[in-house]
């Protein structure tokens, strides 16, 4: 059968021709794009939606924010006003989370207390993230002599004992929101540094950092536009665990005596002024201070963990 | 290796040096220095402060002075206790922190490490929600809070366990668990995530295969390797026990050093402040410097590193 013969056969088969009819390439569309394409942060964010846990953790969190901002301002009840014949008294449709020994209301001392939390954790982390991204960027992206000696000086404050410092400056400084914050810093970057310049040590050796350079882009310039944006990822996890460490000290200080003064309420000084009254059965006043400690320690915790499994590259699908 | 001990052991002497300095300034930056009449001290104490610290000498002297009481291990006399020194507070106290914070790091590391292990042989079943739900609130809930609603429960509720002080062994259960919960539970987690790694490498496969029982290839193969992180967080973790104890201490009125350091605290007692932040600081500097050196033993791929490095 010649070849010319084999081209008219196809009818034999039963297949109509216009099947084999060519396809209209202009409604093709194997090469359009269906979604938007996915960033960094959007695939991030798409994982961490996934995470349970860690959305739980998030929303509770910003209730926590909502509530240690707008509480107290609808609260009929002040912080401070000392109310003696209301002392004591378990939680009622007045007073959803008791009063404490000089009748004032937990309810609205829990939230000042949220604020205090969250303002010492944010505080704490934003302050741990400017020391430690600027010595971590440029003790990792020197190099050489200078990263030698930045990195025992690491070693050495990363020997201190944290809270031993932390309790040997505040009894010197004087309790007070600001010296915690400040105290909590002293030693607190340390773990930061470390982070971003093993960060900047990988990085910097990549050809996009090459190309910078070779434009003439100074150091500085470098660190903050090509580096760090490519770091921000442990950094961000680094800062969420900052917070309940920080937060967790602060509580721990005030339990010790050493933190917010009276009249100011913080979960800590709570905590301890109710430490008495355990055995007298007046459960409330521990148990909520005890209860946003911990729970806000877990959001944290949880939403930390939650970052690091959606920002880690290597989890990637 | 030797090169590696020798330098740790010289960053650990500048640590030591650097706190021990940062007490002597912090210490002599207080308004009205702490050591002052106003303070209300006795006759009899302020002439054992001035014998002390050479409060007539020059700063310089002062220091030096107070470096060569502290490496002979004199603290110095407490401002409140006339009759006690800062040796005698260390000697009654530190033997029962010392007794609370060893079991508490025992029972923190067998149970943390069971924990671990169980979760990674159940990986992703109920048993491992169950174990890892456990850990993250271990690591939530501080230890004066645990503390406090462990008294509630068991000692004021069911009455079951006494609530406070330190004479038995009963008494122990309460403070240890308070103590133990958090470290246990950075165990449980770090020990679970490094052994879910050592049981895909392929010598567990071929241990498999060779036909071991799953406890042998745990317990003698697995664990050996997965333990390594959990040797690097032993000296973090005893920072946070010891400083753990100073609470728990206070909250189960146990007569160990943490209780007199809290009341140093909070009376402004400050040689006490001085001498236990040191004594403490020190502690934990050398047992960072142990657990470092006993990474270097164990993980022979560090020797390697640091030749290569070098």
């Amino acid at each position: 059968m010649s070849l010319a013969e084999k081209q008219k056969e196809p009818q034999s088969n039963g297949i109509p021709d216009e099947w084999f009819r060519p396809l209209d390439r202009s409604e093709q569309d194997a090469e359009k794009v269906s979604r938007p394409s996915l960033s960094y942060w959007g695939d991030a964010w798409q994982r961490l939606v996934k995470n349970k846990l860690a959305m739980a953790g998030l929303i509770f969190l910003i209730l926590l924010a909502l509530l240690a901002i707008f509480g107290p301002i609808f609260s009929p009840y002040s912080v401070r006003e000392i109310n003696p014949p209301n002392q004591n008294m378990a939680p009622s449709a007045e007073h959803w989370f008791g009063t404490d020994e000089l009748g004032r209301d937990v309810f609205t001392r829990t939230w000042y207390g949220a604020r205090i939390s969250l303002f010492v954790g944010l505080m704490a982390a934003l302050i741990d993230f400017f020391i430690g991204v600027v010595y971590g960027g440029i003790s990792g992206y020197k190099g050489g002599r200078a990263d030698n000696i930045m990195m025992r000086i690491i070693e050495i404050l990363y020997g201190l004992p944290y809270l031993l410092v932390v309790i040997l400056l505040l009894v010197v400084m004087g309790p007070s929101l600001a010296t915690i914050i400040v105290a909590l810093s002293v030693t607190g970057w340390v773990g930061m540094a470390r982070i971003v310049r093993g960060q900047v040590l990988q990085l910097k050796n990549h050809e996009f950092v090459l190309a910078s350079q070779s434009f003439g882009a100074k150091s500085w310039r470098i660190i903050r536009k090509n580096l760090l944006p490519n770091t921000m990822g442990p950094i961000i996890v680094q800062m969420t665990l900052t917070v309940p460490t920080a937060i967790f000290a602060e509580a721990f200080l005030s339990f010790l005596g050493l933190g917010i003064q009276a009249p100011y309420a913080s979960w800590g000084v709570m905590a301890n002024d109710a430490l008495s009254t355990i055995l007298s059965g007046d459960w409330w006043r521990l148990f909520f201070p005890a209860l946003f400690i911990s729970l806000t320690m877990f959001a944290f915790n949880v939403l930390g963990d939650g970052l690091q499994d959606a920002l880690d590259p290597k989890l990637r699908e | 290796m030797l090169r590696y001990i020798a330098k740790r052991f010289l960053i650990m002497l500048v640590t030591i040096l650097i706190i021990v300095t940062l007490t002597f300034i912090l210490m002599h930056a207080i308004p009205g220095s702490p050591f002052n009449q106003e303070r209300g001290t006795s006759e009899a104490v302020q002439a054992n402060l001035e014998a002390h610290y050479h409060l007539d000498e020059p700063m310089y002297i002062q220091y030096l002075l107070y470096l060569k009481s502290i490496v002979t291990f004199d603290f110095g006399p407490s401002i409140k206790q006339p009759t006690s020194t800062v040796n005698d507070l260390l000697g009654r106290g530190f033997p029962i922190s010392l007794e609370l914070g060893l079991v508490s790091v025992i029972v923190a590391i067998i149970s943390g490490i069971l924990l671990g292990i169980i979760a990674a042989l159940r990986h992703n079943k109920i048993i491992d929600y169950a174990a890892m739900a456990i850990a993250v609130l271990g690591i939530s809930i501080p230890n004066f809070i645990l503390a406090t609603q462990l008294i509630q429960s068991f000692a004021v509720t069911w009455q079951i366990l006494p609530a406070a002080t330190w004479s038995s062994p009963k008494h122990m259960i309460l403070p240890v668990i308070a103590l133990a919960t958090g470290p246990m539970a950075i165990i449980a987690r770090l020990t679970r995530s490094s052994m879910l790694e050592v049981l895909t490498q392929d010598y567990i496969k071929m241990a498999r295969a060779k036909g071991l029982s799953p406890y042998k290839i745990v317990f003698k193969h697995a664990l050996k390797n997965a333990l390594m992180p959990v040797v690097t967080i032993l000296g973090t973790l005893l920072a946070g026990i010891l400083t753990g104890t100073f609470v728990l201490e206070k909250i189960f009125a146990i007569p160990g050093m943490g209780k007199y350091f809290v009341e140093s605290i909070n009376n402004r007692d400050y040689p006490v402040i001085m001498g236990t932040t040191v004594f403490y600081s020190a502690f934990l500097i050398v047992m960072l410097f142990l657990v470092d050196i006993a990474y270097g033993i164990l993980d022979p791929r560090i020797k390697l590193h640091k030749k290569e490095a070098e």
